[in-house]
């Protein structure tokens, strides 16, 4: 297949996407799970991908981050097309996934999650050692730039809240060189305060000049910090839109199924009038 | 372009406001930071241990006292310590104590009826062991089944070889005459004989402190270290940040194995014989040690330290209840009231490490 140059509908700034899929599927066994979907994230831009239980969006971050092949379609890192074979590969390229409940293990110290699997070392051969006063700087320093301050290096990251344990994950992302962070359902398990704290390390990512690719179901979270918005429905791509081009109600409506909301409240209200009625 | 999105000097220059922590969160007092230590409540144990007996008889703190009982925490402790790891790694070993039994068979075997040197069936032995660490990690890892069920399989399969083959080759039930082998006595120097005259202390308590400071090297100090918490703690998430669990995994099970058949060189070398049934259950008293000294049993979290003091109690425990004058037999009942208390203990402490957010 010859590589096109990369479609500029749809884009801002005119610059090649960081990642961009284009008319991606997936089929698992006769189950079709992704059919024709497309996206794109720039640098210092928020991508929101939005859907229901069951709507694709778990395939399609697995496709993004490497776990999955995907069937049909084409996809490019900085505009050269690529496969990834593993989620190694991804994150070779620079294309990070914060999966939500899967990031950090709750027993270990915070700086030990911070540097698992890079941990920095000194000294050589069998005095070859953790660089115990450097890691725990290093992640301070890094959380501190999220906004987050940890005066115990030695605290278990299972001590920390929901939405401090997000931004560890993604501080972590962004200083092993992510170009591109995948966030899975950061906000889907956090309460109001804590979904917003969230979202503002997401909006600081963004302005530290990231690609983000945002996946809730959540149009409430998505519409502040989104600069596009992809909605998946059953598999399918259901629309996708520039910020400017929907507003937060349209959003919410085509979130939920238009019509069949507009049909769910009208359902709703008669079965609350009924009671008083009697 | 979203105006804010331009990673311009000036929204680097400025990054949200810290927010003062959490306002519901109290500062840490030293004593809490203390109890974060998973060997904190082994240490208690094992001081609340050693007054008790020394107060049923003095003998027991004087020198040669302590070189008795350190002579049984030793061939625990050595052990106890490997399981340990791997416990925190995430898996269980319980062919660890049969193992001491077949390396103890297989070098006799190999130095008496083949004739062999004794160093020469030593290496052997190990590479034996080695191996069967190996096969136990490759099938848990391959199988995904627990390593309770896959080392329970491999438990027997020792049991019956080692009472198989002894039979077979030796028309008895055990191994002896190793000390007519040649390289007997310079082997036996280094890992089954004693320092100290008077009090006689074990060449094996020396194994037991260097591999203890080791263990702990390895897991507060490295990157190994660092994985072996990781792939205990949460394997999907380790996996996710490139943590060869896999290979960290069948490595534990590999030095496990490893060390338990050093250990049982050690007890076969002093002894110049073993017998076929020779560490059958002691696998429990290193899980024992191991859960004491702050494990837990799910993985992630405990100490190499913490799991040889464990070992001490054992080892006090079985010393001193001979000290005392009472029934060896009530040791059993001794080490089951003190897993379980350790148990109650360790669960609270893990509570308060972790926090209950999760």
């Amino acid at each position: 297949m010859t590589t096109e140059p990369a479609n500029p509908a749809g884009r801002t700034n005119g610059a090649t996407p960081l990642l961009e899929v284009r008319n991606v599927s997936k089929h698992f066994g006769n189950v079709i799970a992704l059919k024709d979907v497309g996206a794109h994230v720039g640098a210092g831009e928020v991508t929101c991908v939005l859907g229901d239980n069951g709507a694709g969006k778990s395939t399609f971050i697995k496709i993004l981050s490497g776990v999955h092949h995907h069937d049909e379609g084409q996809m490019f890192v900085d505009g050269e097309e690529t496969t990834f074979n593993s989620p190694r590969e991804a994150k070779e390229r620079g294309i990070a996934t914060v999966f939500q409940d899967l990031a950090t293990v709750p027993l270990m110290s915070v700086w030990r999650n911070f540097f698992l699997g890079s941990e920095p070392t000194k000294g050589r051969g069998p005095l070859r050692r953790l660089d115990v006063k450097r890691a725990q700087t290093i992640m301070q320093e890094e959380l501190r730039k999220m906004g987050i301050d940890v005066r115990d290096p030695e605290q278990p990251v299972g001590t920390l809240s929901g939405g401090e344990r997000q931004a560890v994950a993604i501080s972590r992302a962004v200083y092993f060189g992510a170009k591109v962070l995948i966030l899975d359902e950061p906000t889907s398990a956090l309460g109001v305060k804590q979904s917003g704290v969230v979202l503002r390390y997401v909006a600081h990512a963004r302005d530290r000049g990231l690609g983000v690719i945002f996946i809730t179901h959540n149009p409430h979270h998505a519409f502040p910090v989104g600069d596009r918005f992809v909605i998946l429905n059953r598999g399918r791509l259901e629309g996708s839109w520039s910020k400017g081009e929907i507003s937060r109600d349209d959003l919410v409506k085509m979130m939920s199924g238009g019509a069949e909301l507009d049909a769910l409240t009208h359902e709703l209200e008669r079965e609350l009038e009924a009671p008083k009625a009697g | 372009m979203n105006p804010g999105a331009a990673p311009s000097g000036a929204a680097m220059a400025a990054p949200p406001p810290v927010p003062a922590g959490d306002e519901r969160l109290a500062k840490l007092s030293p004593a809490a930071r203390l109890l974060r230590r998973p060997e904190l409540g082994a240490l208690i144990a094992a001081l609340v241990v050693a007054i008790f007996f020394t107060t049923q008889n003095p003998l027991f703190a004087r020198l040669d006292g302590i070189a008795n009982w350190t002579d049984v925490a030793s061939t625990i402790g050595i052990p106890a310590v490997m399981v340990a790891l791997l416990m925190i790694g995430g898996e269980f070993d319980l062919s660890a104590g049969v193992m001491t039994g077949s390396s103890g068979l297989m070098m006799g075997i190999l130095a008496t009826s083949v004739g062999m040197n004794i160093w020469l069936a030593i290496v052997l032995t190990l590479i034996a062991a080695g191996a069967v660490g190996f096969i136990n990690g490759y099938m848990v890892m391959r199988t995904k089944l627990p390593s309770f069920i896959i080392t329970l399989g491999t438990f027997f399969v020792l049991q019956g070889v080692n009472l198989g083959v002894t039979k077979a080759i030796t028309h008895q039930v055990s191994v002896s005459s190793l000390d007519t082998a040649s390289g007997y006595s310079s082997a036996n120097k280094i890992f089954g004989g004693s320092f100290w005259h008077p009090h006689d202390f074990r060449i094996t308590v020396i194994w037991w402190v260097a591999i203890t400071a080791l263990a702990t090297w390895v897991l507060a100090r490295t990157r190994i270290g660092n994985w072996i918490f990781g792939v205990g703690g949460d394997a999907t998430a380790a996996r996710n940040v490139g943590v060869p669990v896999w290979r960290v995994k069948v490595g534990l099970f590999m030095a496990t194995s490893l060390v338990s058949a050093l250990t049982g060189i050690m007890i076969a070398l002093r002894l110049a014989s073993t017998q076929a049934g020779q560490g059958v259950g002691d696998e429990f008293t290193f899980i024992i040690s191991a859960v004491v000294g702050g494990c837990v049993l799910t993985g992630g979290f405990g100490s190499a330290i913490g799991a040889s003091l464990g070992a001490m109690i054992v080892g006090m425990a079985f010393i001193g209840i001979q000290f005392s004058g009472w029934n060896t037999d009530w040791r059993y009942l001794f080490l089951g009231v003190i897993l379980l208390a350790a148990v109650l203990v360790n669960n609270y402490i893990r509570q308060r490490a972790e926090g209950v957010r999760r």
